[in-house]
């Protein structure tokens, strides 16, 4: 579709998340009614976004920068639709492939090839689509002599190689990066990282979080950071990451 | 609006397909004798059943035609209700590293457990007509092929609403409240008692147990909706006649009942789980 204006795929309007702290955690019925009858349930507001708002164009790829608990995860997740916000809204064209912290959609009891369809089925992909992608999974991976053992066998690193593998295989429109190129060793890593450059070409949008300005500017045109859920700061990924590595330097 | 949510079960329909294949492939994946053991462990329990009951409660004059597969009809449709309640209890907070970081449909989640404990329980029925088969061919016992058998299928499809529709509860409940999946043992324990499977309720006589002239007791016990599927289970496969109409209109509203109520809680608390997990 030709057309100048680029296209938007994640449009983040004055999104803004709240979280109830309970002073104490209550998990059971007893407790809960005893608090309740006493009025003893206190809940504290925490605001872990407030108001953001940002537009991601197709093809773009944004570094989510901040330190630890400035809402990084929290934005992820409001993204991905795994949480609704408490305001404002999201839009996303095109279909998201999160990246599971080493393959947390994988059954245990299943082999490695069983679970690379119950993982495309997670993001909504049929066996018969998986099928026509399970050479590729199977090469980028590597574990071709291990595809038939279940996964509780499986090294770390070989996880992390097959969850890598099955969601850069389906190409997605969205991919998010939730610091998961930090796990695995450094030959994994450099393949990992050409794999995704080579998913840009194919007009690919990325979200990436972390803490690595190295790797940030490496892979992202552009980046944002989080404060105490706000956006403190946005721009090209060089100029964000400056501000990031004063922040942190100066600390 | 409804349209919505249609397309969202068209898009991860091969989720629900995925999950439910997985979990009738583990199931028995460990065993030696895998797969058999569902037409096994059926057959196992109720011989033990039956050597335990039968003095008591087996005599063919209270009209139980064939002990054994009275137990059999009893306890195949007891045991799916209680299994696949219990996973889809255990269905939400078992998947919760999946759910805590994609979007899917969570309802996919105990709906699949559900009709997986459904494919191992029709794959189970076999063993009922095995033993039926053994009974017809070689003892006298008045058991006889009828058209009614086909009707079977009614109770069972009931049997299903209500398990969907009590595991889409349990599933919300376990989230918030960790206390239920215990209490829910103990309750499917008491529900074990409660449903005639190893006994026919006019064996017990509870209409002798009044409260102001009312049979409370046998009242109590006919409420329970797993009576009414029984019984029609059993007018079907055991006793070649049409079921009782109060049984058929009183379970299919009680589950109907629940699957709302489930719905319902699903829609209202689905948001919420992700800050409980």
């Amino acid at each position: 579709m030709p057309s100048n204006k680029p296209k938007t795929a994640i449009a983040v309007k004055n999104v803004s998340m709240m979280f109830n702290l309970n002073n104490e955690k209550i998990d059971n019925i007893k407790e809960y009614f005893i608090k309740l009858v006493t009025r003893k349930l206190h809940f504290s507001e925490f605001w872990a976004l407030n108001d953001i708002s940002f537009t991601v164009h197709k093809g773009e790829r944004l570094g989510v920068l901040g330190l630890n608990g400035a809402g990084k995860s929290t934005l992820l997740k409001v993204i991905c639709g795994v949480m609704k916000p408490t305001r404002g809204s999201i839009t996303v064209s095109g279909v998201i492939a999160p990246l599971l912290e080493l393959g947390a959609g994988f059954d245990s009891n299943y082999s490695g090839k069983e679970n690379v369809f119950l993982y495309g089925a997670t993001m909504g992909y049929s066996r018969k689509f998986m099928q026509s992608k399970y050479d590729d999974i199977l090469a980028f991976s590597e574990i071709k002599d291990f595809i038939d053992v279940p996964v509780k066998n499986y090294s770390s690193g070989m996880k992390a190689r097959l969850g890598f593998a099955i969601a850069t295989a389906v190409e997605p429109d969205i991919l998010i990066l939730d610091e998961v190129l930090s796990v695995g060793d450094a030959k994994f890593r450099i393949k990992s990282e050409a794999k995704i450059k080579n998913m840009f070409d194919k007009g690919i949008t990325v979200i990436f979080v972390s803490h690595n300005t190295d790797q940030v500017r490496r892979i992202c045109n552009k980046a944002i950071l989080l404060e105490k859920g706000k956006i403190v700061a946005q721009g090209t990924a060089d100029e964000v990451c400056d501000i990031y590595d004063t922040i942190t330097n100066k600390k | 609006m409804k349209n919505k949510y249609l397309r969202n079960f068209y898009k991860y329909r091969f989720l629900l397909s995925e999950i439910v294949r997985k979990n009738v492939r583990l199931q028995y994946r460990d065993s030696v004798l895998g797969m058999f053991w569902t037409f096994l462990q059926p057959l196992l329990t109720t011989i033990v059943l039956v050597l335990v009951f039968g003095r008591v409660f087996g005599k063919s004059s209270d009209g139980v035609v064939n002990y054994p597969i009275y137990l059999l009809c009893g306890r195949l449709l007891y045991e799916f209700y209680s299994q696949s309640t219990k996973r889809a209890m255990h269905s939400i907070t078992g998947s919760a590293s999946v759910i805590k970081k994609v979007y899917v449909p969570k309802y996919i989640y105990p709906l699949s457990n559900i009709i997986s404990t459904f494919v191992t329980f029709m794959i189970s029925l076999t063993v009922l007509v095995a033993m039926m088969a053994y009974f017809m061919l070689f003892t006298d016992t008045p058991l006889h092929l009828s058209p009614y058998i086909l009707l079977a299928l009614v109770p069972v499809f009931i049997l299903l609403l209500l398990c969907i529709g009590v595991g889409l509860i349990l599933s919300v409940l376990s989230v918030f409240f960790k206390d239920i999946e215990y209490l829910y043992d103990v309750f499917t324990l008491l529900l074990f008692y409660m449903t005639p499977i190893f006994y026919k309720l006019n064996q017990l006589h509870l209409d002798k147990v009044t409260v102001g002239g009312f049979p409370i007791v046998e009242y109590m016990l006919m409420a329970n909706p797993l009576y009414s599927i029984v019984s029609m289970f059993r007018s079907c496969v055991l006793y070649s006649v049409m079921w009782n109409w109060h049984w058929f209109f009183y379970s299919l509203g009680f589950s109907l009942v629940t699957i709302i109520i489930g719905v319902w809680a699903f829609y209202k608390k689905q948001d919420k789980f992700i800050l409980y997990l």
